[in-house]
């Protein structure tokens, strides 16, 4: 049912006792050294604040408390951008996925003059750097007056979006045995009525898996969210958490961090739940050779 | 009557037969409106700020422009004003060797850990594993809160961590004093986040390399460099590449990590990377002309970076 190529992983041979022993120690310090950041962020937002301003630090809080997280969730606009965020990726998500799941149909089932033409702009896009794109975005939607609208991060992020699910989206369906369809149609089935009553169920995973990673993406962004929402109130749980830094002087370093923990949750759950399906579509055809 | 028949087989003949060019000329056109919308769409929001882009980098365009919807007309002066400028020099040198030194490190260190995840035991495997995917899972502002908050001058643990290890004196150390430092932990911060997606890549194309090729470079008695070089790396070579390209591309325009981590206020012409240098002198400084010029350069510059990535890719999705 992977759609995406997740190749088949041979057993590696046995080696010498003593040198995977070895191996084993450094994989097990390499683990600890990259994932002390997320223990790091965890730890530190629950600790109370005199562990926190210590010159020491304290590894494990005997003492956890959640007033970080009460002083996160009381900050201003949390709850509002909460809900800016959700409103803006459940609308990108919603209608790039149902435009996505059209082009994705054309380029896996159709042969047709412009495929590749197509292709190169599903591609391309997604290579322009973000950065690049502020000037002309900024101005066009300014000219219609979608600045500082999330009318206007919406449209924004549907760039990011689109090209990315139609491309995801093609896998899966590619993943779907062509004889199933074809057999339906023997039966007496339209293209159509194939389509709706095998081919849909099947790709349904694959379009679950597709919108979350979307949502991931659309939750996770900052930059186009920075510079269109300009207004307190108005703004995403990004931008939202990159100000928070810059309120005062001395920086509630535990609130920031029971603030940082709270806008990764949504992503990590759901990353975690699609990052099998999802991550060697980036590189599926070329693990294939 | 003979006549009548045939004039009448011949209509119904020609008439079927432009049915079914009609039909066949139906179902051809079916790619085409399935794929419309998205067309549109991009069309609409990306496309026509690119046509703007163009525009806008052959005019003035300020905050009056941005209000009154019109920009005066200047030639190519934005792009003589940006090719003219130091700063744009010094800040594309600098973020060549930052792209450089950010793609470099990560994919030999995200090629090093596939091979260790070779060499591990399984539950050591399915540990680090599990510990990639979850650094790769972090949103990018949050990752960058988390090290800001390790690496800060007052109390940051790795100050702690690195003088208890004695790496020296890092009592106090402020990572953010010189350019080189404030971008050595930019590069840090990117190559800690990029490092998964690289190594479970890697590793899963390694997963593709034939063991009994490997056995018998071994048999012949080739040292596990040479294997791996000889052997293993000309099979895993496109994934390689791609991960590089894409890698190029990324690095080269990144602007969230420098900007938040280094700090709104501490990014000066000194420190600019080219992802910052556009959006201070386009958005902040309010030259929406001279940013649009700017732009065009760095899309150039990448859009000639990705040419083997998207090329590599379109093969890919025309075979299929």
């Amino acid at each position: 049912m992977n759609a995406v190529a997740v190749p088949v992983r041979r057993r590696p041979r046995r080696r010498r006792r003593g040198g995977r022993a070895g191996w084993n120690i450094v994989a097990i310090v390499l683990f600890a050294v990259m994932v002390f950041p997320v223990f790091w962020m965890i730890s530190s937002a629950f600790k109370p604040t005199d562990q926190i301003n210590s010159f020491t630090p304290t590894w494990f809080s005997r003492h956890p408390t959640v007033s970080h997280f009460t002083t996160a969730v009381h900050t201003p606009y949390f709850w509002t951008d909460v809900k800016n965020t959700l409103i803006i990726v459940s609308v990108t998500v919603t209608v790039s996925i149902a435009l996505a799941f059209l082009a994705a149909v054309a380029l896996a089932k159709y042969r047709f003059t412009g495929r590749k033409l197509f292709i190169v702009l599903v591609i391309g896009i997604q290579m322009l750097p973000g950065a690049g794109l502020i000037i002309p975005l900024y101005v066009t939607l300014a000219s219609y007056h979608l600045v500082n609208t999330l009318t206007g991060v919406i449209v924004t992020y549907m760039t990011i979006v689109l090209p990315f699910s139609v491309w995801t989206l093609r896998g899966f369906i590619l993943g779907i045995p062509k004889e199933l369809e074809e057999a339906a149609m023997v039966d007496g089935s339209t293209r159509l009525g194939a389509f709706v009553r095998i081919l849909l169920p099947l790709v349904a995973p694959g379009l679950v898996a597709t919108s979350v990673f979307a949502f991931i993406q659309a939750w996770n962004e900052y930059l186009y969210a920075r510079i269109i929402l300009a207004s307190q109130g108005k703004q995403t749980i990004t931008v939202w958490l990159s100000y928070f830094l810059g309120t005062s002087r001395s920086t509630d370093w535990g609130a920031l961090m029971a603030g940082s923990t709270l806008t990764a949750i949504p992503a990590v759950v759901f990353f975690l739940i699609v990052q099998r399906r999802i991550a060697f579509g980036l590189t599926a055809g070329a693990v294939r050779g | 009557m003979a006549e009548r028949v045939v004039i009448a087989a011949e209509t119904t003949w020609s008439r079927r037969r432009r049915r079914l060019t009609w039909g066949r000329v139906a179902r051809g056109s079916v790619p085409y409106w399935l794929i419309l919308p998205v067309l549109g769409a991009i069309g609409a929001i990306l496309g026509y700020p690119l046509y703007r882009l163009f525009r806008l980098a052959f005019q003035h365009y300020g905050l009056e422009e941005l209000i009154r919807h019109s920009g005066q007309p200047v030639g190519l002066h934005n792009f003589g004003h940006v090719l003219h400028d130091q700063i744009f020099w010094h800040t594309l040198v600098r973020t060549v060797i930052f792209t450089v030194a950010n793609v470099g490190l990560t994919m030999g260190i995200g090629t090093l850990i596939a091979l260790l995840l070779v060499r591990v035991s399984t539950v050591v495997r399915v540990l680090l594993t599990a510990g990639l995917v979850l650094v790769w899972s972090m949103p990018v502002v949050v990752a960058v809160q988390v090290w800001g908050w390790m690496t800060n001058y007052q109390n940051g643990v790795v100050n702690y961590i690195l003088t208890e290890l004695h790496f020296g004196d890092y009592f106090q150390h402020n990572w953010y004093g010189s350019t080189f430092s404030q971008l050595a932990i930019v590069t840090t911060l990117i190559v800690w986040g990029a490092l998964p997606f690289v190594a479970i890549t890697v590793f899963a194309a390694l997963a593709q390399v034939p063991a009994d090729l490997v056995e018998a470079a071994q048999i012949d008695g080739a040292p596990p460099w040479r294997v791996f070089l000889d052997v293993t790396v000309p099979i895993i070579r496109p994934v390689l590449l791609i991960l590089t390209s894409l890698s190029i591309v990324w690095d080269f325009g990144v602007f969230v990590q420098p900007y938040l981590l280094i700090g709104q206020t501490h990014i000066t012409p000194g420190n600019y990377l080219m992802g910052i240098y556009l959006f201070e002198k386009g958005y902040f400084d309010n030259d929406y002309g001279q940013g649009a010029a700017i732009s065009i350069l760095m899309l150039l510059i990448v859009a000639t970076l990705s040419i083997f990535y998207v090329r590599k890719m379109v093969r890919i999705g025309d075979v299929d």
